[in-house]
């Protein structure tokens, strides 16, 4: 396959996820600023999203202050916000455009009519309090192109570039998803364990759809640990970090190469990191500290996958 | 001007009023009885669907200059032009002989330049001309086929014949929308095909690819053809998309490609593969930017070597524009009597060329009767209907051929047969065009059919897509 092409492939699906990704997050974000009453709390829950995805100097750029609806606005909405999800939904249907002869036509439509249908939201109703009605909406366009690309691309390298591309974004979601928690602590020790702690936690599970999950696979009360060790290193769990990699590393060892041994190399590396990993030991060191290593590591895979595949020099 | 003046109606026979079935031509009365017991609803929701779905499935047209519609839809008709087999079957020949006529000159004029030395086209004329391409000069190609892929630009005039107004011989296009409407409208309308015999063009596709696969620079098994695209902010990239997808080939822009010990490579995720053919939708001056322009991100550094030493075909051939400039148009009909000692079959639209003294004082004196072209203009720019032009434009288009007569042709207004098409009243007569598409290899092929264009506004000569024009689904029925 042209690496071109590869290219476009991998960034349409990793487009489309943190489309998601994006507006799971703007959900767990509103939903837990119904229970922020003081101000200082507010403030963080608004900062949080801003912090996990390294936008906030961005967004003081434009903005004085920081409220629900300029957030709303900023990370859904904002042409000029890179990773809002106006921006996702447009760069990947971009990016199909580029290669829609590589790609199946229902995808291309699929992403097409995402498009197209975005631009008929109106702002008020993404700001206001239907946003968890477009999110909902964002979430089932992802659900259907990824269901799209599964039940009708051929299985070659536009597949597998494409699950690549998916997987190594959910990946890097997952873990600023739960990271969430680390910017969002409650202020007062006394309050750990309290309901807010409660309602927090369970927030963030709902987010990554995992709420159900948690409760059928442990059978148990929300703990911080038990949540981390289940979007962290929990394999039947189709967001943790473990199943991501899991799809990874097939992915990448169904992909033929010439120079993409540092690729495979650190895909492996991380791969066996989480199947191994004791989730006692990392809340030991610091999950915040964990998690951060992580994202730098996944980040690194995509600079190699870069070079290995799809680099344009 | 009313679209009725003196034309040739495709439809129905001359003195026929309105709604008389029997004064249609025999080829069209089929379709005038099924439309006839058409609800008008159906019609318009039949309509109504073929927008939706050539919006879904993306079939656009990017105009340039346009910011707001860079994507747009052209406007496709859903009633078809009909042209009998006995007809096509003249105008294929006559379309072979043309194109075989255009490619002898084209190797003639790169290598012995008989049709020069002995004074058919004068010398100056093809050797001075912006296309003629030095970098050809005896270069060999395979099979000695030039154009090839050309789409000839047709007119109905009022007496009934075809007259050629244009041979494309770089990167005509249009060829995708013709497969896609023929989908369309067996989509919308199955039961007009179930009752009639309309010839098939599907198969254009393979016939393409075997056209590229021929050109290769030498016997092999698989050659590895690609499609070269500008990349998908040009005009034509649903087309190239298109046709790299029909034929399960690479869609490649420049940066895939690149030169290394004398052969082109592609950029793949399992590392470089050598491209034997090239069939390109970059012009000349875009392929090299070594060679020909250095801004040029759209082609390949190193290309042309390649091409000269004969190790890559690039399909069409360079400097083919040559041969189909304004300029050398008048001097087509000579060049078959010279080559093949035939006449001519498709009639050449009389023209007056401005650097000549006798015609420059002619086309001056009657500007406002005759259409002027630029020499190197196409898709409608930079031209002049006198007829359907207020005198101030006349007046100000006289200054610019005044400037630079050399860079016109002029020709006497031609009028463009009608056929009926969808407008807001209703059905009426509108004029239009043809354009089939000719591959040449060892012999010359061609799919019954084309795309037609149509001028949408009442009395309007100009089809092209970029100006407002639409499109109709072409068939050829036995």
């Amino acid at each position: 396959m042209l690496s071109r092409v590869a290219d476009r492939i991998f960034w349409m699906s990793r487009q489309m996820e943190r489309a998601e990704n994006m507006a799971r997050i703007l959900g767990v974000t509103s939903n837990l600023v119904l229970f922020g009453t003081k101000n200082e709390l507010q403030q963080k829950n608004l900062m949080a999203p801003l912090s996990i995805t390294e936008t906030d100097e961005t967004f003081f750029e434009t903005h004085k202050k920081l409220t629900l609806p300029a957030l709303l606005d900023f990370m859904a909405l904002d042409e000029k916000n890179p990773s809002s999800i106006y921006s996702c939904l447009k760069w990947a249907r971009e990016n199909a455009h580029a290669v829609r002869w590589q790609i199946t036509s229902e995808m291309w439509e699929t992403l097409n009519a995402t498009w197209l249908e975005l631009k008929s939201f109106k702002k008020k109703e993404v700001v206001g309090a239907d946003a968890t009605r477009f999110f909902d909406w964002v979430k089932d366009r992802s659900h259907l192109f990824r269901g799209v690309t599964y039940g009708t691309i051929v299985r070659g390298e536009a597949f597998n570039f494409s699950r690549l591309g998916t997987f190594l974004e959910r990946a890097d979601n997952t873990a600023r998803i739960l990271d969430v928690k680390y910017h969002i602590l409650l202020p007062r020790v006394e309050d750990v364990g309290g309901a807010l702690d409660y309602y927090q936690w369970a927030a963030l599970l709902r987010s990554v759809s995992s709420f159900e999950t948690y409760r059928t696979l442990y059978r148990d009360q929300i703990f911080p640990i038990k949540v981390a060790q289940l979007l962290l290193l929990e394999r039947k769990m189709p967001r943790s970090l473990a199943a991501c990699f899991d799809q990874v590393t097939e992915a990448l060892n169904r992909i033929d190469g010439q120079n993409d041994q540092a690729a495979k190399r650190l895909a492996s590396e991380i791969h066996a990191r989480f199947t191994h990993a004791d989730i006692e030991e990392i809340f030991q060191s610091g999950l915040h500290e964990y998690l951060e290593t992580a994202l730098d590591d996944i980040g690194e895979l995509g600079n190699r996958i870069q070079r290995a595949y799809l680099g344009t020099v | 001007m009313p679209a009725s003046a003196q034309h040739y109606d495709e439809m129905n026979l001359p003195g026929a009023g309105k709604n008389v079935r029997e004064h249609v031509r025999e080829h069209y009365r089929h379709l005038v009885e099924w439309l006839a017991a058409m609800p008008p609803e159906r019609v318009a929701e039949k309509r109504r669907e073929a927008d939706l779905l050539f919006h879904r499935v993306g079939i656009t047209f990017a105009v340039y200059g346009d910011e707001a519609g860079a994507e747009r839809l052209i406007p496709f008709d859903t009633i078809p032009r009909i042209i009998p087999k006995e007809e096509w079957d003249l105008l294929a020949k006559g379309l072979k002989q043309r194109i075989t006529a255009l490619n002898r000159f084209l190797h003639d004029i790169y290598h012995e330049q008989k049709i020069l030395k002995e004074g058919v086209i004068p010398s100056e004329q093809v050797l001075t001309n912006e296309a003629y391409q030095v970098a050809m000069i005896g270069l060999d190609l395979p099979n000695q086929v030039y154009a090839h892929i050309s789409g000839i630009d047709l007119i109905r005039h009022e007496d009934g014949s075809y007259y050629v107004l244009e041979d494309n011989l770089r990167t005509p296009s249009g060829v995708s929308y013709m497969l896609e409407y023929r989908k369309m409208m067996m989509r919308l309308f199955p039961e007009l095909f179930a009752s009639q015999s309309v010839l098939p063009v599907e198969h254009y596709p393979g016939l393409l690819l075997d056209t590229l696969k021929a050109a290769a620079p030498r016997e092999m098994r698989e050659p590895t053809v690609v499609v070269l695209t500008p990349g998908q902010y040009n005009s034509a990239y649903f087309e190239h998309a298109f046709l790299a997808q029909q034929m399960g080939i690479e869609l490649v822009e420049g940066a895939d490609l690149f030169v290394k010990d004398g052969r082109v490579f592609m950029r793949t995720t399992g590392g470089r593969q050598r491209v034997d053919v090239i069939y390109r939708r970059v012009d000349d001056s875009y392929l090299d930017p070594l060679a020909f322009r250095p801004d040029s991100f759209l082609g390949v550094p190193g290309l042309l070597s390649v091409y000269r030493a004969g190790n890559v075909s690039l399909a069409n051939a360079m400097g083919t524009g040559v041969a189909d400039d304004k300029s050398t148009y008048p001097y087509v009909p000579d060049m078959i009597r010279f080559y093949l000692h035939e006449e001519p079959i498709l009639k050449n639209v009389p023209t007056y060329q401005l650097k000549k003294a006798e015609d420059f004082q002619h086309v001056m004196d009657n500007l406002a009767k005759l259409v002027v072209k630029e020499v190197q203009g196409s898709g409608g720019y930079g031209m002049l209907i006198g007829p359907t032009s207020t005198k101030k434009e006349v007046e100000a288009f006289r200054l610019r051929i005044q400037a630079n007569p050399a860079n016109y042709i002029a020709q006497p207004t031609l009028s463009l047969s009608t056929c009926p098409t969808f407008v807001e009243q209703g059905i009426a007569p509108r004029h239009i065009d043809l354009r089939p598409f000719v591959l040449s290899s060892k012999d010359v092929k061609f799919v019954p059919g084309g795309l037609t264009r149509v001028a949408l506004k009442d009395g309007s000569l100009v089809v092209n897509s970029s100006q407002g024009g639409g499109t109709k689904d072409t068939w050829v029925v036995e």
